[in-house]
């Protein structure tokens, strides 16, 4: 009996997985090439028949609008392409903001749920399970129509302690004007902040060496607020204040958050936050208690704890889902559109497309503007993230 | 032995009962008692005024705006756009069509809710699969003798219905597929997956919306035109496959190399090893995952109000601008979120007590 030939057994072409493979894979780009041709010259056709040229020419046109809020100059005369970077611009304001509030309220809540006090625990657990099963429009929606705008007209504005004055135009404030020599302390301030970097390099190497530790976080509020502070006397006070006044109709000069950013930014940052909170208390938990009698047992004081042994250990637990709620937050802002905030999608994918007709081309900006922002932040966040990650030996 | 002549003190009073409780749980420092003063005075300052304003002045029966004198609450709004918030515009002769939907639907789900309900997995797959094909025929009409109605006309909780469940329905076997292209050998397969996969979950859904509305009626070829719910059906579909082949790829990734292997090792297939071992074990573990993602589909529908279509928020929004009212938009507004509370909030206890029953069914 002749040995079983398997080696050089001949496969039929249409059983082998790698010939298969390859055909599979290029009927896959076959037919998604076709797909994305007859899209192509379907959108061709009817833009043609609709009379709208394609290309980005439309860009250097004049826009002819005005926009609620811009934070850089803007006004009628400008270019379609200057409304990109206005929607742009007050996007990344309120999603900065939103996430900074939004971090903060959320560590707050989540220590709260953990907290051995029971009618703190349990408020903050109502809290959470009430605001993050409410859509985030509806809450946009509630603040903007029925609290804001519901608020006196400005000869009736409300005042908060002679420095704020709110109205249903939105939160008036005295705006800062600095003057000569105001320059000198922005200057302290960078050097002081320059100060502190190198200040804690040295500390962390003193106690390398010595194990002698250093009052780092107190030397380094000191330097960060009396440098500066000091500066600022010394050049005899360059910053004045413009206040707001009522004129005829509303109120003029100072500082005016609008009620669109005010209602974006409130819900944004109490939806977002309530989100935050179980993900924070999901990482405290996750710490097992034997972290802590065990930094306990090495002498270690509660400070200290949850400084070094806690609080590093949760955050490997809390920095991925974290990410995800910052860029879920980023994209949540576009809800501006429907109450009228001149973020990205409300003033370019809106008016700008309204104006122009240009669909594809408005819609394929904005698309790119959100996925270099998700991709950017994800990018950060995981160099970040395998940075603090386990390392296992 | 008990020892009579010292008998054990009873526990001070001050560590058992409700004295003890509450110094064990609201007074243990004194910065303990700080906060809860200042919680308690904070939750007190809240609450009266609201249930006051809610409760105790608020008006409940009449038809229009002369019943609401007392300065609370206008439930009377509420009661009387009642049938705009469940059935929007559909006619009233058709009612019974949607109330049919509803009743089937609450049939279907109830089962899901017990531990050990006869035909239980068989009831779900009819669910997902037969039933919307009955919905289908119902709520659209123009076969069996019923009279067609457009979809210009579904508003309100149906609509917000529909959505969300289509929305999930039609992801689910998207979703199934994109995540097995993702963790494909074939790089190609696994390219077009991931650049699918990724360029959805990072765009906003409004954008995907808009794209719907007014992309993609350029791309169909001339003569062919969406209506516009079905233009926001298939943006919420592409926009939710995405994020569901993310859970469903969770779930592969859970599933031990053995059991790759061991299919492997039987002779089965690809799609015999992925439908008979792989899938079935790893839909089990994600389930909590996929209630979740519906939690977030339901809540983000109320966003087709901007492209237009008359949802639960849309229908209420509408209302309370009606000058026949008053100012009633907080009663209108707390009237949608405490049934999109309703609908969420039992959703993610469901969902949660799922992932505890299944944590405990897959440890060691």
């Amino acid at each position: 009996m002749p040995p079983a030939d398997h080696g050089t057994q001949k496969v039929a072409p249409w059983n082998d997985p790698k010939v298969r493979s390859i055909v599979f894979q290029f009927i896959a780009l076959v037919s998604l090439g076709f797909f994305f041709y007859t899209i192509f010259q379907n959108t061709l056709a009817n833009m043609e028949r609709r009379g709208i040229t394609t290309g980005l020419a439309f860009l250097g046109h004049e826009a002819g609008f005005g926009i609620l809020m811009s934070l850089i100059p803007y006004d009628e005369t400008y270019t379609y392409g200057r409304t990109f970077f206005v929607g742009l611009l007050n996007t990344l304001l309120v999603a900065g903001l939103g996430i900074v509030l939004a971090t903060v309220i959320g560590f707050a809540l989540g220590v709260a749920r953990l907290s051995n006090n029971w009618i703190i625990a349990k408020a903050a657990m109502v809290y959470i399970e009430v605001l993050r099963n409410i859509p985030l429009l509806l809450q946009i929606f509630f603040w903007y129509f029925a609290v804001l705008q519901a608020l006196p007209a400005p000869r009736q504005s409300i005042p908060f302690g002679g420095v704020f004055t709110l109205n249903n135009r939105g939160l008036y404030f005295p705006a800062p004007v600095p003057e000569s020599g105001f320059s000198y302390v922005l200057a302290a301030l960078v050097a002081a902040i320059i100060g502190v970097v190198l200040l804690v390099r040295w500390a962390r190497r003193r106690q390398e060496i010595s194990g002698q530790p250093f009052p780092v976080f107190r030397v380094s509020l000191a330097l960060l607020v009396l440098v500066p502070l000091l500066v600022f006397v010394a050049m005899g006070s360059p910053l004045s204040w413009d206040h707001p006044e009522l004129q005829r109709f509303s109120y003029g000069g100072g500082g005016r958050l609008i009620p669109e950013l005010m209602a974006l930014l409130w819900a944004l940052t109490m939806y977002t936050a309530a989100f935050i909170a179980e993900i924070v208390r999901a990482g405290i938990q996750s710490v097992s208690h034997g972290q802590t009698e065990a930094a306990r047992a090495l002498g270690l004081r509660n400070g200290p704890t949850l400084r070094l042994v806690i609080i590093p250990q949760s955050m490997r637990v809390i920095i991925p889902p974290l990410t995800s709620q910052y860029l879920n937050l980023t994209k949540n802002s576009s809800l501006a559109t429907a109450i009228g905030y001149p973020d990205l999608v409300s003033v370019f994918m809106g008016t700008t497309l309204n104006q122009t007709g240009q669909a594809v081309e408005i819609v394929g900006m904005t698309m790119a503007v959100y996925l270099t922002i998700s991709l950017t932040i994800s990018m950060v966040m995981n160099a970040y993230n395998k940075k603090i990650a386990l390392t296992e030996r | 032995m008990t020892d009579l002549k010292n008998p054990s003190l009873a526990p001070p009073v001050t560590t058992v009962g409700i004295m003890g409780w509450m110094r064990q749980n609201l007074f243990s420092t004194p910065l303990n008692s700080g906060l809860t003063v200042l919680a308690v005075a904070f939750i007190y300052l809240l609450l009266v005024p609201f249930f006051q304003w809610a409760v105790w002045n608020a008006d409940w029966t009449g038809s229009d705006q002369s019943a609401c004198t007392s300065g609370g609450a206008c439930w009377v709004f509420i009661n009387a756009r009642m049938e705009l918030f469940i059935y929007g515009f559909f006619p009233t002769s058709e009612y019974w069509r949607v109330d049919l939907v509803f009743a089937l639907l609450a049939v279907l789900i109830v089962p899901q809710f017990f531990e050990r309900f006869p035909h239980k997995g068989w009831i779900g797959f009819f669910t997902l699969t037969g039933f919307p094909v009955l919905v289908y025929f119902l709520l659209v009409g123009g076969s069996f003798g019923l009279e067609p109605v457009e979809s210009g006309k579904w508003g309100g909780l149906m609509l917000t219905l529909v959505l969300a469940f289509v929305g999930i329905v039609a992801a689910l076997p998207i979703g199934i597929l994109l995540a097995l292209g993702r963790r494909s050998e074939m790089p190609v397969i696994r390219t077009i997956c991931v650049c699918f996969i990724e360029l959805w979950r990072g765009v906003p859904l409004i954008s995907v919306l808009f794209m719907a509305s007014v992309m993609l009626p350029l791309f169909l070829p001339d003569g062919v035109n969406f209506d516009k719910l079905l233009r926001a059906l298939i943006g919420i579909v592409l926009f939710q496959s995405a994020y569901m082949a993310e859970v469903i790829r969770g779930g592969l990734q859970a599933i031990p190399k053995g059991q790759y292997e061991a299919a492997r090792a039987l002779g089965l297939g690809y799609w015999k090893s992925m439908s008979l071992i792989i899938l079935p074990q790893a839909l089990k573990l994600v389930i909590p995952g996929i209630v979740n993602t519906f939690i977030a589909l339901f809540k983000d529908t109320t966003l087709v109000l901007i492209i237009g279509l008359l949802d639960i928020l849309a229908s209420v929004q509408s209302a309370i601008v009606d000058p026949a009212w008053g100012s009633v938009s907080t009663e209108g507004y707390l009237f949608a979120a405490f049934s999109f509370w309703i609908f969420c909030f039992s959703m993610s206890r469901y969902s949660q007590a799922l992932e505890r029953k299944l944590e405990t069914g897959y440890q060691r």
